[in-house]
């Protein structure tokens, strides 16, 4: 008696136990209807829910984006957009733990650095046929925005909105120095020996900070007619010489002249916080420095276009809006992210808010851009814009970064020299990454 | 006997399936599938469909990522700054808290005041702890350079200086640690009998001759229990490391489980993340097992 209750009981609870086990099963077992579903969609309209995720919206974004998911709603009533918005610094590890589980979210927004390794994974949709397919105008995209998503002419990507680098300077120190401001057609030797006069105002005041970092370098190489891999992305060329004088010139404003603080002399304070204390002359950093230092800085501030060397270049990041290689509702994903990238209304609440620029080019919003101080000199943005160069385009960006971002490091602090750390940058990305 | 044996299996089976159910889904599924992703290119940003014939023939490399890892300078330096990071931890924590211990066991005024304190940290997280101690360890504003100024010593630049980025982390670590290792010395000092420091006392010990000769081996178990869990999270250092320097300065506090963090969700090459985890298993398992061996020699369970 006694066993068979025992038995009744261990039957009960290994059943229970199964139970809860196959719960998480069911979804799956559904997924075959929920497809056939989405087929009747496209000819009845029936309900279809998109699941877009994005981290641009994280930082205040997030009532504006509500906004803009209502506009098109109104225009689309039988899609309904579910928006997940992550930190930029958690994003691509919740994107990459969703997409490499099988359960992506149909569209979503990448950076220009991460969009290659999505694309070299096929992870995301070549947008050709949709494109086709649709009656938006995509000429109202700058050409330099649709082809930073495009790899070998395929797009894969709406550009959403971009951002470049300038040279902002606290105007109040120059005029204590008694310096002419910054002008779009200075040089580096310009920007130095203002940086010296400006240092010399006084002990713990600093000329210019200038980041020595993989991100500014690859850029900066450019300006000196250098590169870091060779025009068709196949080989490294971090250590050509002129890459080398490029590097000489950032060690020697921080360890000889030291009109550039150095990573000790920073401290725990970081560029923005250095500049904001008001005892330097320039930085070279991000438009979307303008909001943090609009509010944080005691003293008057302008920008100018980045100096150059031989030539000049300037940064061109943008995040674009993808749609997911395995979406089951890639038309309607594909209609959200064109309307978020094209609609004259979304460009004109960006500007509004404040946020990242549309790459949408409406001369309304453009204008109202213009007209927000400061800086004075907004135009300086969009003069940057004729000298852009990319981020160099290769799936192992990332990693690359860190090895040469390591060496630029052991540069910057006098453990090597310039030379000897682009040598040994390049051997070691040669031996890490297989380029091709 | 046989039969008996069976039986009682059958009913522990369903008393242990809700906590069974739990480690396989949670710990052994994806310990399997890591282990079979090792042997593979998977990127990670792509579905994982690791049942099917297609994903092997795309991905499977045979050993190549244990062999790659094997023969890169990237893993031997990572483990010697490992080990460089043990040899300042393991002595100096073990010193530290037990140091703790020895003051809380004394029974004095406001000592749960003070057992809370030092516990403080154990229960802080570490992004707060981190932060905190990338103040501390500023070099022009930071109050630790400020005490050694005080003291006629020019401080270091710490975490912005590669010789002392380590030396760094390992202050913060230990800040962080001594208040639950000294609670488990506490509880061993706590079951020390006291007729033993009598009669040490009768025979003329001193107070230094009965730590040596009374407590240190009385605790010996709490310092064996002690330096196998120091170990394995020495080896497991990981948040300290990506808040307070991010692997820098120039790669100076690069280690083991940074770097899997990085290859698997960064420069997106989770089949090699998933070799470099494996190996860092393999390596802990050998540590643990030799001190098991070892622990024969000095541990002493007759209390």
């Amino acid at each position: 008696m006694k066993k068979t209750l025992a038995l009744i009981l261990v039957i009960c609870m290994a059943l229970a136990t199964f139970g809860c086990a196959a719960q998480p099963a069911t979804p799956a077992a559904t997924e075959a209807p929920a497809a056939a579903t989405a087929a009747v969609a496209e000819t009845t309209a029936a309900p279809i829910t998109i699941d877009f995720m994005n981290f641009s919206a994280n930082e205040g974004g997030l009532l504006t984006l509500g906004i803009m998911k209502d506009l098109f709603e109104k225009e689309n009533p039988n899609i309904t957009v579910n928006i997940e918005t992550f930190g930029y610094d958690t994003y691509s590890t919740q994107l990459q733990t969703r997409v490499g589980g099988g359960d992506a979210p149909d569209c979503f927004e990448l950076g220009l650095d991460s969009f290659p390794s999505y694309v070299d994974q096929s992870a995301i949709l070549p947008l050709g046929d949709l494109m086709a397919k649709s009656a938006t105008d995509l000429s109202v995209l700058t050409e330099k925005s649709r082809d930073a998503f495009s790899i070998n002419g395929t797009a894969y990507g709406m550009p959403y909105s971009y951002s470049t680098v300038v040279l902002i300077y606290n105007k109040d120190l120059f005029d204590q120095a008694g310096i002419a401001y910054p002008t779009n057609d200075w040089t580096w030797a310009d920007a130095d020996a203002a940086a010296l006069k400006i240092k010399a105002l006084g002990d713990d005041y600093y000329g210019l900070i200038q980041p020595i970092s993989t991100y500014e370098f690859f850029k900066v190489v450019k300006q000196y007619g250098g590169s870091l891999l060779n025009d068709d992305n196949t080989a490294f060329t971090v250590n050509r010489s002129e890459n080398v004088v490029a590097l000489q010139r950032l060690c020697d404003n921080v360890l000889v002249s030291n009109i550039c603080p150095s990573v000790e002399q920073r401290g725990s304070l970081d560029e923005w916080g250095v500049f904001k204390l008001g005892k330097t002359g320039m930085i070279v950093t991000g438009i979307w420095a303008f909001p943090s230092f609009t509010t944080d800085c005691a003293f008057n501030w302008d920008i100018a276009v980045e100096p150059g060397a031989v030539t000049k270049a300037t940064h061109y990041f943008a995040n674009g809006l993808c749609v997911s290689a395995d979406s089951k509702n890639s038309e309607a994903a594909y209609k959200w992210i064109e309307f978020l990238a094209t609609s004259e209304q979304v460009a004109q609440l960006r500007v509004q808010l404040g946020w990242e620029l549309p790459c949408a080019t409406y001369q309304s919003a453009m204008d109202q851009y213009a007209l927000l101080t400061p800086p004075a000199n907004r135009q300086a943005v969009f003069d940057s814009l004729q000298y852009v160069v990319p981020v160099p385009q290769i799936a192992q960006f990332s990693q690359m970064a860190d090895i040469l971002g390591a060496q630029l490091d052991a540069a910057a602090n006098g453990t090597k020299s310039p030379q000897q750390a682009l040598d040994d940058a390049q051997a070691e990305l040669e031996s890490a990454i297989t380029l091709g | 006997m046989q039969k008996k044996r069976n039986n009682n299996l059958l009913v522990a089976a369903p008393f242990l399936a809700p906590s069974m159910i739990g480690f396989l889904v949670i710990a052994a599924i994806p310990f399997a599938l890591s282990f079979a992703i090792s042997f593979t290119s998977w990127s990670g940003i792509k579905g994982l469909h690791i049942l099917t014939a297609d994903f092997w023939q795309n991905n499977f490399v045979g050993i190549d990522n244990y062999a790659k890892i094997l023969k890169s300078n990237e893993f031997w330096v990572s483990l010697l700054h490992v080990g460089y990071y043990m040899i300042l931890y393991i002595p100096l924590m073990l010193v530290t808290s037990l140091a703790i211990a020895m003051l809380l066991n004394k029974p004095r005024k406001g000592t749960a005041f003070f057992r809370l304190l030092f516990y403080i940290p154990v229960l802080t997280s570490w992004v707060a702890g981190a932060i905190i101690w990338k103040w501390v360890l500023d070099p022009q504003y930071g109050i630790l350079n400020d005490i050694l100024a005080r003291i006629g010593i020019s401080g270091p630049a710490w975490l912005q200086d590669r010789n002392w980025a380590m030396v760094g982390i390992v202050l913060a670590s230990v800040w962080k640690d001594m208040g639950f290792y000294g609670l488990i010395f506490l509880g061993g000092l706590k079951n020390i009998n006291a007729q033993y420091y009598e009669a040490a006392q009768l025979d003329g010990a001193g107070k230094m001759q009965s730590f040596w000769k009374i407590t240190l081996p009385m605790l010996t178990p709490m310092v064996f229990f002690v330096l196998i869990i120091s170990l394995i999270n020495s080896f497991m250092l990981f948040p300290q490391v990506m808040i307070m320097t991010n692997a820098g300065p120039a790669g100076a506090t690069q280690v083991i489980v940074e770097r899997i963090y990085k290859y698997g969700f960064s420069y997106y090459k989770m089949g090699y993340a998933s070799a470099l985890s494996w190996l860092l298993f393999l390596i802990v398992f050998l540590f643990t097992y030799l001190q098991q061996r070892l622990q024969k020699k000095w541990v002493n369970y007759d209390v």
